[in-house]
Parts: C-alpha cells; structure tokens; sequence
C-alpha cells in the first residue's frame, strides 16, 4: 500500500470516528432538549425547597427526595466501592490460578441481573426480617448493583498500570500492600473514579429495587430504618399519573437527578485531580 | 516470607526483588490480603446467595412445567399455564441488535476522544456522555414513547419496508413500538457505558506504545489501531461486557417501547417481549405462587443466558488474543 | 482520604439520630397505583385536620399492596381488585374499606375524534380479535352516522398487571361467555391480540399517538390526554357515557345487595344511568390492630375519608361514595378494635 493511501485511509477513520462522536452525543442532546422543553418551566426555588404538593397545587417541590437520593447514594458507595475496589484489586493483582477467573466471571454475570431481582434479593434480606421498608435496605440494593462494575472496571484500570511502577516502588524496599495503595492505587485512579461514577450515575436513577426496598416517603425522613423519598421513585410516580403538572415535575425532577450525578461527578474529579500517570 | 496468597504481582516474566520482610512487614501484607479477601467473598457470597434464592422460588415452576418451559410459547396466568421461549428470543435479539449498534459508535468515539479530538474539546464531550448514564431508565423510556416511536413509526419502519422488505426482518405493519425500538433504546442506553470505559482504557495505554508505533512510520489511524488497541484490548472487551450486562438486564425503558406481546416474530417490525421486562411488569402484581415461581424461573434463565453470553465472549477473546492477555513490556 | 470517611460517617449519622420528643407518628401505606393522586391529595389535607400524624402511601400496584399488608410491612395496603378468598385466608381478618370509585373507558384514535357506541359483546370480539377492522358491520350498526375507515384495529392492552385491567376482562367476562373460557380474569391475563402499553400512561401515549388504535385506560388518563370515550350499553339498555356521575350510579346500584365484605365487583350493574364498567378501590386495614396509636390514627382517617374527604374526589376525576354505601361502610368501620376494644365509639 502506498503512503498516499495509508494517509488516506487515516483521513477516512478519523472522520469515521469523530462520525462516531457526533451519534453518541446526539441522543444526549435530544434527550436533555426533551427534558428542558417539557420540565424547565416546572423548576423554581419552591422545587428544591419544598416537599411533594398534591395534583394541581403550586409550591410542590421533591426536596426531600434530593436528600433521600443522596443517602441512599452515600449508604450504596459505603458499600459498593471497597468491595468493588478492593476485588478488583485482587483480580488484577492475584497470582491465584483459578479464582481470579472465577470471581471476574461472576462480576460479569451480576452486571447482567435486571435490577428489580435485587431489590427482591434485598427485600427477602432484609426488608422482610425487620418487617419495615428502610433506607438501608435501598442503600444495600443500590450498593449491590454497584458492586459488579466498579469492581470490573478497577480490576482493568490497575492492570493497565505500568509494571515500572510497582518494580519501582517493590525496589525500594516497599511491602506489596503499599506498593498497592500508595502506588498502583493512585496511578489508575482516574479510571477506577470513573468507573465508581459511572456506578453513581447508573444507582442514581434506579427505579425497580427501590420500590421494593425504600418504598418511597412523601415527608422527611426520620431514621435510617424508615422508608425514605428518593427522586426516581418520584419521577416515577409523577410520570404514570394522567395529570399534565405532574407530568413537568416528572422532567424537571429528571433534569435535577443528572445535575445532581454532574456536581457530585465534578466534585469528585476534582477533588482527585493530579498525581496520575502522566498521558 | 513464605508466599502470601492473595496480592501479588501477575504476569511477570521474573520475580521482581522482594523487599527486605520483617515480621511488621509480614503482618500488613496479610491483613491487607485478608481485607482484599473479605471483599472477593462478599462478591462470591452474594452470587450463590442469589442463585440460591432463584433457585429455590422457581422450584414450583420447575417442578411444573419441567424442560418444556423453554421452548413453549403460551404465557397464561389465567390458566396457569407459562412458557418462557418468547421473553428468551427477545431478550437475546433485542441485545444483539442493542450491540450490533453501540459497540461500533462507542468504540469510534473512544477513539475519536481519547486519540484525535482537539484537547480542549475531550473534557466536556466525556462529561457530557458520562452523564448520559444517569439519565432514569423510565425518562428514556418515556421519551421512546414521544420521540422514537413516532420517527420509526412514521419515517424509519415505512423507509425501511419499501426498500428491504424483500427481507423477512423488514415486513409486518408498522406500529412504531416492536424489537427494532427496543433494540434502538437499549443501545442509547449502553453507549454511555461502553464509551466512557473504553475511552478511560485508552487513556491508560502508554504513550510509549504510540511513539513506538509511529516511530516506526505509521499512520495515526495504524498506530492506534497496532498499538493502542491491541494492548487496551482487554480493557475494551471489559468495556463491551459491562454494555452487555446492561442491555440484558434493562427493564423500564425496553418494555415501554416493545409492544409487550408474547410472541416469537422474525421481523424487526413486531412487537416482543424480554425477560427483563415480564419480571417488571407481573412480578408485583402476581397473585398465584404458581406465578410468582414461573417469574422467578424466568430471572433463573435469564442469569443462565447472561452465563451463556459471558461464557461465549470470553471464548472469543481467548481465541482471538491467545492467552496472554495485555501485553506488558 | 480520611476527611471523606469522616465526612461520610457524619452525614449518615444523621440519618440515625433518634426521633426528637413530639414529632409526628408515620404511617405507612402501598399499593395500587390508580387511587395515588387522590390519596396523596387526602394525606395532605389530613395534616390539617390532624397535625399529629402522617401518612405516606405509595404506588407499587395492587398485587404489591396486598403482598405488604400480608407481610405486615406496612399499616395499611390499597387495591383496586379485591383480594381473593386464598389471599384473604393467608392474610388474615383484613378489611376492604371502599373509598372512591373509578371507570374504565374504551378509547380510540380514530380521524375526527366521533363519539361512539359500544355494547359489551362487541367489545369482547374486538379484542378476542374476531372484529378486525373499524368498518365492520357490527360497529357500523351501532354508530350509523360516525365516519368508519377501513382500517385494522390496533388493540392496545396492559402488559403489566393491574387492577384496571382486572374490572376491565371482569367486565368482558360477565358479557360473552366465550371470554370467559379462552381468556378470563386476572390482573394479567393472555390477551389473544394487541399490543401491550405499560400503564394506564403507556396505553394512553400509544392510543393517541397511532390512528387506528383502541385501548382501555381509567376515566382520569383519556380525560387528561384529551382522548374520546366510547359510550357503552348497560345491563338497562342505555348507551351512557362515562362520567363521574354514571360511575357513581354504578355503585348505587349495587348498594342494595352490598357483601358485608364490600368485595364486590360493580360492573354490569343495574341501574339505568349506570357505566357498566367501574369499580371501586379500597384500602386494606386489619380490623384488630394491634398498636392503640396506630389504630386509632387509622380509624380516625378512615372516618374523615368516607365524609368530609368526598368533597375531593370529583376535582381529581374520581367519582365520589354515594350515601347508601357510605352508611355500611360506616358499619365496618366500627367493628375496628385494637386488643378487643373498639376504637370509634359506637354512637359516633
């Protein structure tokens, strides 16, 4: 092949790719464009302040499924990401010989569990044996779904860090569990976050498990063994129901979600930004 | 120190220099292998765990139906008589053409961000897509209903059954909503995945692997292609799972856009049914255990499926790659 | 990395911190999803008559709801269906109380929107699908002026389970015996044609986004999205249309041979400005409760539900208890006892 058709062809797969580029980020865009049509005009100060307003009546808000998202979110990451980091981990890591194969086989298989058998899952474990719906029991569903992909995608990020590294620091004299934390660890740091808020984002606007698990609350929260307000759950609720105001809070509670998932993302990156392998 | 099972490092040519231990040294690298333990158990247990629960509700069903539950096509809570080859053909065609269409497009997006596009412009256009994720499956859904179906319906379904109808995939009325929607939706849904990953995995390759490549006279397009994703290759298959999982396992979104009708149909065109979406939508309203079992049979199968697929994938890349997987230097 | 466990382990020891003294008794109620507007509107001007509880009721669907009340998860469960005698026996001395009515229209998308008429067979034809197209003569007999294409009915049902399905084939089951057998009732059943929608919502979209289409959905979703309602013949003759006011004749008519249980299917009905096909909903309470306090909250809504909570109904689409049944209902209520005594006085 001569180098004019070698260059040609490198032409051809660019635009291919940026083609690529501009069809997986044109749905986002008519989505997003469905919400801000349909929901911006249902958002005010009174949406992020108040609690749910029955059909018709002005001032509702979903205040308190914000907070009750951002629990249910916090109690899912305590749970979700050491066991996700930490196995993902391990299969990178391991010099077992079958176990790896095992485990990474079984993270592959969770990740294509429909989340509503969670919730059941969660519900026969613990919603049944208190006899209560709670966050907890959310918290536990949500962080469950978590596990499988963050643990997948941190077993592939520490791979993908240079032997260099860890001879590096195991050459100075540096225990395994350091070279591991201290090293490895923070080297594929920016790929595991990924993967733990692409986990976020996925947990945050489930539907299905928290219905048989946080059961949804139209008050406040008390305790973490009560039912808690979530915003899917409320999205949910208002989308289904026949009444066009509702219908709005349904979208506007939907553009809310993903800029809650963006701040909490933002904040995230930034707050471990620096000290990566360089690119 | 006797080797500590559990940590370590894989895949090495040669054992690297060990530290000097000491007894202090010893002791954290076992507790940090137990932790590290503890967390793969926890993972294995609740695997088994939910097996186990499947199991042990579909046993009426089993015990009922048998092995004719595969291949019957008659769901009747009436009557209590359930087949579950319907919601297993959709489940399998709708994510097939889920994958057909987002692996391509994710991948050349990854690419296009990690390797081509102007620095300025890849931060935002990652955040962006990565957003795309926390978009609820029922907002999808419901945009399906007002946006999708109507296109399909009006423009897309007619275009493609004047054309190829001569294909039996592209015959049948047009409703709008059927295996096409669903396998349309379910790939909007996973692109986000699979591109944010894949992208993160490319990043990650070395750049001495590209220098190398076009040191040598390559093309951009050759270097990443020898180079970047022959060595992220196994990242990127990663990446591809992680959308499979989600394309089998999505619920909300698909079944407000198939059509929700019980049947084996070659066109694209028809209506179908997932397992996915069966369990969501009877599941709280079953009324008979026979029901309820027949349901939890079904999430059974649908976790065999998912095995089978996993199983299948992993042949693939084994076949492909050889078994050393991520070359390392 | 230590700030963020602290400030994680601070947030959610929040959540933990014990009730403060005086705050409000939460009630818990789930179930079906038809009666939530109307129920969320209730528990919020029940906070004004009593501040001293709160109810928090969500829709997870019938079958959801009698499975919690079943598994005492929560205090008090709603269905549109009533519940069978097998459930009942699991669950145990539970009951239904009614507490507004809802119908179930026939609607369809056809070019001008005409109003038309419908009797109970017909309607079971169509969606047994031996009624195939919208210029049949069976439906042009009946609607002689409307405007009918030749175009195929696209029958549009359920997919999930509910309870508007239930009074819908209940419906369809009374009128043509051929229903009965291939089909019959359930909250899901196998339907022999059409396409199915995912809620009252998933029907309505996909009714009034495919010209041709013919579906069933609650009075409230055709009225909001605007689409028409077929009239149907009752058991007197009359062709009525479904109104607020016909659905509430529906249950007049049965009062005067009312199960004590109240579990009782109202369609088909006598009556001669009765819709055929409505139902009531009901919420679940055990009649012995067994926390005073909880018990007597419950009770004291119920009370406030059945008389001044029906001045609600209508504004929402709902249609209101008429006064007969109002009466028995009242009768039940009474018979509510926490550890044998009963919590309303019996000269209330």
């Amino acid at each position: 092949m001569t180098v004019g058709i070698r260059r040609q062809i490198d032409r051809a797969m660019g635009a291919l790719s940026l083609l690529c580029a501009v069809l997986v980020v044109l749905p986002l865009l008519l989505v997003f464009g469905f919400l801000l049509y349909q929901g911006a005009s249902a958002i005010n100060v009174d949406f992020f302040l108040h609690l749910p307003k029955p059909v018709g009546e002005p001032g509702g808000g979903v205040a308190n499924a914000i907070v009750g998202s951002l629990i249910l979110i916090a109690l899912a990451v305590c749970l979700g990401v050491p066991v996700g980091v930490l196995g993902g981990v391990y299969l990178a890591e391991s010099r077992d010989r079958r176990m790896p194969g095992v485990v990474r086989f079984i993270a592959d298989v969770l990740n294509g569990v429909p989340s509503i058998v969670f919730g059941i899952f969660a519900y026969t474990l613990i919603v049944l044996p208190m006899r209560r719906f709670s966050a907890l029991a959310g918290g536990f569903a949500l962080g469950v779904i978590m596990v499988p992909i963050v643990l997948r995608t941190t077993e592939e990020m520490v791979r993908l860090v240079p032997s260099a590294l860890r001879e590096a620091g195991l050459g100075l004299g540096l225990p395994e569990w350091k070279v591991t934390l201290r090293i490895v660890l923070p080297a594929a740091r920016a790929g595991i976050l990924t993967g733990i808020m692409v986990s976020v984002a996925r947990i945050a606007g489930e539907t299905a498990p928290l219905l048989f698990t946080a059961l949804g609350n139209r008050f406040w929260h008390q305790r973490l063994d009560q039912p808690i307000a979530a915003l899917p759950l409320q999205i949910y609720a208002y989308a289904i129901a026949p009444f066009d105001d509702w219908h709005r809070q349904a979208w506007a509670g939907a553009l809310v979600l993903i800029g809650l998932v963006f701040l909490a993302s933002l904040a995230a990156r930034l707050a471990t930004r620096g000290r990566t392998v360089a690119r | 120190m006797a080797s500590t099972p559990g940590v370590g490092t894989a895949g090495r040519l040669s054992s690297p220099p060990r530290a000097i231990s000491s007894p202090r040294v010893a002791r954290g690298d076992r507790l940090f292998a137990l932790v590290v333990k503890s967390a793969v158990w926890f993972v294995v247990a609740l695997a088994v765990g939910l097996v186990a629960a499947l199991a042990w509700e579909s046993s009426g069903a089993m015990r009922a139906f048998g092995a004719r539950f595969l291949v019957t096509t008659t769901w009747d809570p009436v009557a209590g008589e359930f087949g579950a080859l319907p919601f297993i053909y959709g489940t399998l065609v709708s994510s097939a053409l889920a994958m057909l269409i987002a692996v391509p497009l994710s991948l050349g997006a990854a690419i296009y961000l990690a390797e081509i596009a102007p620095f300025w412009i890849r931060p935002p256009i990652a955040f962006l897509i990565e957003m795309l994720a926390a978009v609820p499956s029922v907002v999808y859904g419901l945009w399906g209903i007002f946006v999708l179906i109507p296109w399909l319906r009006d423009w897309v379904q007619p275009f493609l059954g004047a054309r190829l109808g001569f294909l039996p995939l592209f015959q049948g009325p047009s409703y709008g909503v059927g295996m096409m929607a669903a396998g349309l939706i379910l790939a909007i849904m996973v692109i986000p995945y699979i591109t944010s990953v894949s992208r993160e995995v490319l990043l990650a390759v070395p750049n001495t692997q590209r220098e190398a490549a076009l040191g040598l006279g390559a093309t951009r397009w050759e270097a990443t292609r020898v180079a970047v994703l022959r060595y992220g290759r196994s990242g990127l298959i990663g990446a591809v799972l992680l959308g499979l999982g989600r394309a089998l396992g999505e619920t909300m979104a698909v079944t407000m856009v198939i059509g929700n009708r019980p049947e084996v149909a070659a066109s694209l065109f028809a209506p179908g049914y997932t397992m996915a979406s069966v369990i969501a939508n009877e599941f709280t309203e079953a009324t008979s255990d026979l029901y309820v079992s027949a349901l939890v049979e079904i999430g059974l199968i649908l976790l065999l499926v998912t095995v089978v697929v996993n199983a299948l994938a992993r042949l693939l890349v084994w076949s492909v790659g050889g078994p050393a997987r991520g070359a390392r230097h | 990395m230590h700030r963020w466990l602290i400030g994680l382990g601070l947030f959610l020891a929040v959540g933990w911190l014990p009730q403060p003294a005086g705050a409000q008794l939460l009630m818990n109620g789930a179930g079906a999803t038809f009666p939530y507007p109307i129920y969320s509107k209730w528990f919020e001007e029940y906070t004004k008559v009593d501040p001293s509880v709160r109810f928090n009721y969500q829709s997870i669907g019938s079958g959801g709801g009698i499975r919690q009340i079943t598994e005492r998860t929560v205090d008090f469960g709603a269905t549109d269906g009533p519940m069978t005698d097998a459930q009942l026996q699991k669950a145990g001395d539970l009951l239904h109380i009614p507490t507004v009515l809802g119908a179930v229209v026939a609607t369809y998308n056809l070019p001008g929107n005409p109003a038309l008429k419908f009797t109970g067979d017909v309607l079971a034809d169509i969606f047994l699908g031996k009624i195939t197209k919208w210029n049949d003569d069976r439906i042009k007999a009946l609607n002689p002026s409307a405007n009918l294409p030749a175009q195929p009915i696209v029958v549009v049902h359920r997919s999930d389970g509910s309870g508007t399905t239930y009074i819908f084939v209940d419906y369809l089951s009374k009128i043509s015996g051929e229903w009965e057998q291939k089909v019959g009732r359930g909250t899901s059943v196998n339907w022999p044609v059409g396409l199915g929608g995912k809620g009252n919502e998933g029907v309505a979209g996909q009714v009034k986004n495919a010209p041709g289409s013919f579906g069933y959905v609650e009075l409230a979703y055709a009225i909001t999205n605007k689409l028409p309602v077929a009239s149907i013949r009752n058991q007197a003759g009359k062709f009525v249309e479904p109104t607020i006011e016909s659905t509430t004749a529906a249950a007049a008519g049965a009062a005067s041979n009312m199960p004590a249980d109240f579990r009782v299917s109202l369609t088909n009905p006598q009556g001669a400005e009765a819709y055929p096909i409505a139902s009531f909903t009901w919420l679940l309470v055990y009649r012995d409760q067994q926390s005073q306090e909880k018990g007597v909250a419950l009770a004291k809504f119920l009370w406030w539900a059945i008389h001044d909570g029906q001045k609600y109904p209508s504004s929402l689409l709902y249609a209101p208890l008429p006064a007969p049944v109002v009466k028995q209902i009242e009768v039940a209520l009474k018979k509510m006892t926490v550890g044998g005594k009963p919590l309303i006085a019996a000269t209330q």
